[in-house]
């Protein structure tokens, strides 16, 4: 393994940390968008928002980190994204603007009104955000990004793989964040919250099932490279994404209580390092290799030793906010 | 495949201006959020500090209101931060495929230090409740150390793209080779950093005690009101000589390794000695109208000697000179001037502190620090015009011209009117909030037993 894999490996890592819990984030925001009226709404609201409050900058920092990453590891890469995406990545951070800053204000503004605009433009965008971001990915494995940049602005992204990545990634969210609040609400000693939201974990599931086996007959259609390494290197990792997805749907369906979380996140790292494993040795399938993005040796090490010091410092003291959170030590309310 | 020098030949000008614009506004619109990021939890801890060494309920009722309103400017923080970052792709996809390599050094360390920040920053905001008070003071304490360690990140980066070293480029222009150690401490990086950080706590110092001095002026004489004005206000008044010093020292670093840019900011036209020093006036290749000049004080300031040499625009390539002359004349000159007007406010205060242990009684001294935090903000601005105007026409001086590192992309015009409009919108209901929170924490103050018509309490000092 070179020094540019190990640092794609640990941009994958990133992506990885950044769906589980970026990704159930957003999710968050998606149930919070259809949980109905104020009167409704309020249980599943006030639950997500006490699940979110204490860790979203944290996860959020996952996405500094993947970009921080691939521009100072591939910088070719990251101009190259850039300049053909830049309207669907326009549109992410723009839903990452809208997003923050309405879950920031939607508990401290006055006003039921403006808590609720508030509070809606947060749940819009957190679909928004990520059906953007999964359409850049999709684009990526679709091979439309060329290695020079400056693809077209439009037909890169407005394709069908990537629009149902992006429609992936919201389902994705959407379940993780079911799954992650099927726990909470059981925590907080809520049994109906925790019927509502098993309902809502197996809904999300069969249409990210679904959308994942739309997803193949496109790859196989539009990203044929990607799809022929999925089903040979990239296989043993899709079968252990289906295992355990539909392990989890056992244990929801005959209403167990373990193990869901680690089943459904089992489930989604699969299919990223499945996408990693079809898509290498390319960074953009298929214009430009890892080894040819790569930036110069010392500015590698320097990347492996600021993630060899986010191991031993960032996530033993991401564990602890987790912890804390987890056993109702830290309040969204003071 | 891919070729670094591949550029176009002239980038769209109209593209340039629209990027820099909105390069500039969303970067003005951050700093100051992110100067509340590295300083507001040390002002915090403070107050936290005091609140359990001395039981004082005031001072932990302070620490409490301070970090519920860290935790709005931190998350506004968080996602225009992230904007930033965007736009280094979005807007300057070029300098960043040219120099990623090397740039990006500085921002993969930025990286950690922000993710330790957000991570503490939560456990101390919504830890006050449940966690013991000492476990909390500490579980804040990282908050102080990531916000020094990110800021030195960041601003290391944008002291390389003024003292670019620690690379070597092949015939193509491409980076092949970096030394990480020599990007990260370039030779700006031991005058930018500080100074960007003592801006840092003297922003919040000013803005925070700014906040209860209006509450004072108000007639709001309460205990609280005191330490949250006497806290911050110590802070600023001690940090505020020391950064006179850095920057002066900053000024002739900037003189003798960015000529360009300090004869702009100095409006010096002839090369020589026996420089005039200009305060305000507009520039003209003429020299400067309507200026106070100072004879020989220039030369003075860079050499300690009037007989001291100083760079002229005339010795500067026309195509090599900064842009907009005055804007960085009057800009520099302002922050000087407002950074001199606080180290006379902090002397007053120091010597009424020295004397009689108080605050100055006259409404004057109120007004002052009411305007401060505003000025601290103008200030900083100002120094990072002088610095990013003054560092024109190159994005990484001598190396890359900032035309050749924008965007082809179309729609930056259009994009940049949608931050303007976003940004003014999130900013005005970020200030509402705020004093959404400040009117219902003097509300609650005021009726504690049920009795909303008591007189305010008058806490004794």
């Amino acid at each position: 393994m070179s020094k540019a894999d190990v640092a794609a490996a640990i941009l994958w890592v990133g992506a990885t940390f950044y769906a589980l819990f970026g990704g159930a984030d957003f999710g968050g925001g998606f149930w919070d968008l259809i949980a109905g009226d104020a009167g409704k709404g309020e249980r599943p609201r006030a639950l997500i928002q006490r699940s979110l409050t204490p860790v979203w900058e944290a996860n959020h920092v996952w996405l500094i980190f993947i970009l921080v990453v691939l521009w100072t590891a591939f910088p070719p890469a990251f101009s190259a994204v850039f300049t053909t995406l830049y309207v669907p990545i326009a549109l992410a951070a723009l839903g990452i603007v809208l997003r923050g800053s309405g879950f920031a204000f939607r508990k401290s503004i006055e006003g039921l009104a403006a808590r609720r605009a508030a509070g809606a433009t947060f749940a819009l965008s957190s679909v928004l955000t990520p059906f953007f971001m999964g359409a850049v990915v999709g684009a990526i494995a679709s091979g439309n990004v060329p290695a020079a940049g400056n693809g077209d602005a439009f037909s890169s992204w407005l394709e069908p793989l990537p629009l149902l990545t992006g429609a992936m990634f919201v389902a994705t969210g959407a379940y993780l964040s079911a799954v992650f609040l099927v726990g909470d609400a059981r925590r907080a000693g809520e049994p109906d919250l925790e019927r509502y939201f098993v309902r809502r974990a197996l809904a999300a599931a069969a249409v990210a099932g679904v959308a994942a086996a739309f997803g193949l007959v496109e790859l196989h259609a539009e990203a044929r490279y990607i799809f022929d390494r999925l089903v040979a290197g990239g296989l043993p990792l899709v079968i252990l994404s289906v295992v355990c997805g539909v392990g989890l749907l056992a244990v929801l369906l005959r209403g167990g209580r373990r193990p869901l979380r680690p089943l459904a996140a089992g489930a989604v790292v699969a299919v990223i390092w499945g996408w990693g494993v079809a898509q290498f040795p390319y960074l953009l399938p298929t214009s430009l290799r890892i080894d040819q993005a790569a930036a110069p040796d010392p500015t590698l090490v320097t990347v492996f030793i600021v993630f060899a010091v986010a191991a031993v410092l960032v996530l033993p003291s991401l564990g602890l906010l987790y912890t804390l959170s987890q056993r109702d030590l830290l309040e969204a309310e003071h | 495949m891919f070729s670094p020098d591949a550029l176009p030949l002239a980038a769209s000008a109209s593209n340039l201006l629209a990027a820099r614009e909105q390069m500039a506004f969303t970067l003005g619109f951050h700093i100051v959020l992110s100067c509340l990021g590295v300083a507001l939890p040390a002002t915090i801890l403070v107050a936290n500090y005091i609140g359990l060494k001395k039981g004082d309920k005031d001072a932990l009722e302070l620490a409490r209101r301070w970090s519920k309103a860290m935790a709005v400017t931190f998350a506004v923080g968080a996602v225009t931060g992230t904007v930033l970052s965007f736009e280094f792709g979005l807007l300057w996809p070029h300098f960043m495929d040219r120099f990623g390599a090397a740039f990006g050094i500085a921002f993969a360390i930025e990286g950690i230090f922000f993710f330790l920040e957000a991570i503490f920053l939560a456990i101390y905001i919504y830890g006050w409740k449940r966690l013991s008070g000492w476990a909390h003071f500490w579980s804040g304490v990282p908050m102080v150390v990531t916000g020094i360690g990110g800021a030195f990140a960041v601003v290391a980066a944008n002291s390389w793209m003024n003292q670019p070293q620690g690379f070597t480029l092949d015939a193509a222009g491409k980076v092949v080779d970096t030394e990480p150690l020599k990007v990260l401490f370039n030779n700006a990086t031991g005058y930018e950093v500080p100074h960007m950080l003592l801006a840092a706590y003297m922003v919040t110092g000013f803005l925070v005690a700014s906040i209860y001095a209006v509450g004072m002026l108000k007639g709001r004489r309460d205990r609280l009101h005191r330490l949250g004005l006497l806290i911050p206000l110590t802070i600023a008044c001690i940090v505020t000589p020391i950064q006179l010093f850095v920057g002066d020292t900053a000024a002739r670093e900037v003189a003798d390794h960015q000529p360009a840019k300090f004869a702009g900011m100095e409006c010096i036209q002839k090369t020589g000695g026996h420089q005039t020093e200009y305060v305000g006036g507009i520039c003209t290749s003429d020299g400067v109208k309507g200026a106070i000049p100072i004879p020989d004080l220039d030369s003075f300031l860079v050499g300690f000697s009037a007989d001291t040499k100083v760079i002229g625009l005339e010795d500067i390539p026309v195509d090599e000179r900064p842009p907009a002359n005055t804007l960085l004349h009057l800009s520099f000159d302002a922050m000087v001037g407002i950074g001199t007007a606080l180290l006379l406010l902090g002397a007053w205060f120091g010597w009424a502190w020295w004397k009689k242990r108080e605050i100055p009684k006259t409404p004057w001294f109120l007004r002052a620090v009411a305007i401060s935090g505003g000025g601290a903000i103008l200030a900083l601005w100002c120094g990072w015009i002088v610095t990013e105007v003054g560092r024109q026409p190159w994005i990484v001086q001598g190396y890359m011209r900032t035309s050749e590192a924008v965007t082809e992309a179309d729609g930056i015009w259009f994009s940049f009117a949608l931050v303007l409009l976003l940004y003014a919108a999130i900013g005005t209901i970020a200030v509402k909030v705020l004093r959404g929170m400040s009117r219902r924490w003097r509300q609650g103050e005021a009726e504690p037993e049920g009795t909303p018509y008591a007189p305010p309490e008058e806490a004794a000092p």
